[in-house]
């Protein structure tokens, strides 16, 4: 049961849409969460790869990724900081496209980025057209400090999720905690759920 | 990497304004009792969650200003001109209200004390807070590694904990305090007057040692700047731990 605290009556910018999920409030900026510096990883170097118990699986050079069929993507974006960013338009290539063809048992996915930053999600998660690995956003190329060249984009969780400068999906078969998940963030981070923290 | 910052699940709880601090005319401290409050680690936040009488919520994080103390607790909130939450903590609520938060949150950006080595803090504006709740654990434990603030606020008037990093820093000759001021200088000021750039941090800085480490907390782009700057200087990427705060942020 909430406690009411006298006097705050909140200035109501709400959400007729239904689309801000509980305890989020719409932003139309796009403010910029990193634990660390922004990495810059030349593109004649980056590569993104699948791979499972340290085997690699699949490969693309920056050329070859960009070679892939790739989408237009229009989805709304929550960050686990409260802020909600709708109607977001991105460019990025299905996980389905990179994972076509890859048989696997695994259940679960650790997506890995340049500068040490994992997260970690269920296969179903990123599977089935609910995820993509974005370069574009807004019609231009991602900027190195929104995840570019080139972030994991998956809507539906909390933004933390969808790693920046994201390098691999490694496919696990348990669910293993990545860095945020390890520091106090809820293992699957759904926002409609408000899924923020442990325990909740 | 820190260890676990939350364990258990977080519930909310009530705090109690006791007193408001006014720091700058845009910022503002709240020393709250936090009923069962269990500590935390400087650099921590929390959550806050406000609640009207039809229900409405609104919640938003703060960082701690201060050190781990009883079920005592500071925040010091920027009051946002267009925002929904900061002006009604800093100028609506009264001693003796209450509201809910939960926490401590973030398992990252926190000092562990003098394991992490040498304290180097590069703070803008309101992005000192967490920094101060970690130069306060130092000086109230008596923690002896050195500590050096690089603080860039826009005019002498808005630099927040101005006397009492003075005084801290009076009184350590192993703490130092550097200000720059991006908007305007008083007459006579002898300190940078220009944002933030690599030639300044290393002026402050140095050129770092194998371990050294940085806590930067600020306005996104000036974090962009400050950590790539510190990066440049040779500071070990996974070393420079960041907060970033804003454009929103309301």
């Amino acid at each position: 049961m909430a406690f009411i605290t006298r006097g705050f009556r909140g200035t109501r910018e709400t959400d007729e849409s239904g689309r801000i999920p509980p305890g989020q409030y719409e932003t139309h900026d796009f403010p910029v969460l990193s634990a660390g510096p922004t990495p810059h990883t030349p593109l004649e170097s980056w590569s993104f790869t699948i791979s499972e118990d340290g085997e690699e699986l699949a490969r693309w050079s920056w050329d070859e990724f960009r070679a892939l069929p790739s989408e237009t993507i229009t989805k709304d974006i929550h960050c686990v900081t409260k802020w909600s960013k709708l109607d977001t338009t991105w460019e990025g290539v299905s996980v389905d496209t990179l994972l076509d063809g890859i048989e696997t048992g695994a259940g679960y996915v650790t997506a890995w980025s340049d500068g040490g930053y994992t997260t970690n999600l269920p296969l179903e998660d990123v599977t089935g057209g609910k995820a993509w690995v974005a370069f574009g956003y807004d019609g231009e190329p991602l900027e190195p400090e929104h995840g570019g060249p080139a972030r994991l984009l998956v809507p539906h969780l909390y933004f933390w999720k969808s790693a920046k400068w994201v390098r691999g999906l490694r496919l696990m078969d348990e669910d293993e905690p990545g860095f945020w998940e390890s520091l106090g963030y809820h293992l699957y981070g759904d926002p409609w759920r408000e899924q923020r923290y442990w325990g909740d | 990497m820190a260890g676990a910052a939350v364990l258990g699940r977080l519930s909310w709880r009530l705090a109690e304004l006791v007193e408001l601090v006014r720091e700058t005319p845009r910022v503002t401290s709240l020393v709250l009792d936090v009923p069962g409050w269990d500590g935390h680690r400087p650099g921590q936040h929390v959550d806050v969650r406000l609640t009207a009488e039809d229900g409405y919520q609104a919640q938003r994080s703060y960082s701690i200003a201060t050190p781990a103390e009883g079920e005592h607790l500071v925040l010091t909130v920027e009051k946002l001109e267009d925002g929904e939450v900061s002006p009604f903590l800093t100028e609506e609520l009264q001693p003796g209200d209450r509201f809910e938060l939960r926490g401590p949150i973030g398992g990252y950006f926190v000092w562990n004390g003098s394991a992490d080595g040498p304290l180097h803090l590069v703070a803008g504006g309101s992005g000192v807070v967490p920094l101060m709740a970690m130069l306060r654990h130092r000086a109230a434990d008596g923690i002896a590694v050195p500590a050096t603030l690089l603080f860039s606020s826009r005019t002498l008037d808005d630099v927040i904990y101005r006397d009492e990093l003075d005084g801290l820093a009076a009184g350590d000759s192993a703490l130092t305090v550097v200000h720059t001021l991006t908007r305007a200088q008083p007459q006579g000021w002898t300190g940078y007057d220009r944002r933030i750039d690599e030639g300044m941090l290393a002026d402050v800085f140095g050129t770092p040692d194998a371990v050294a480490g940085a806590f930067v907390c600020g306005p996104t782009r000036f974090v962009e700047v400050a950590a790539d700057g510190l990066v440049g200087l040779g500071y070990e990427p996974s070393r420079v731990r960041t907060e970033r705060f804003g454009p929103t942020g309301r």
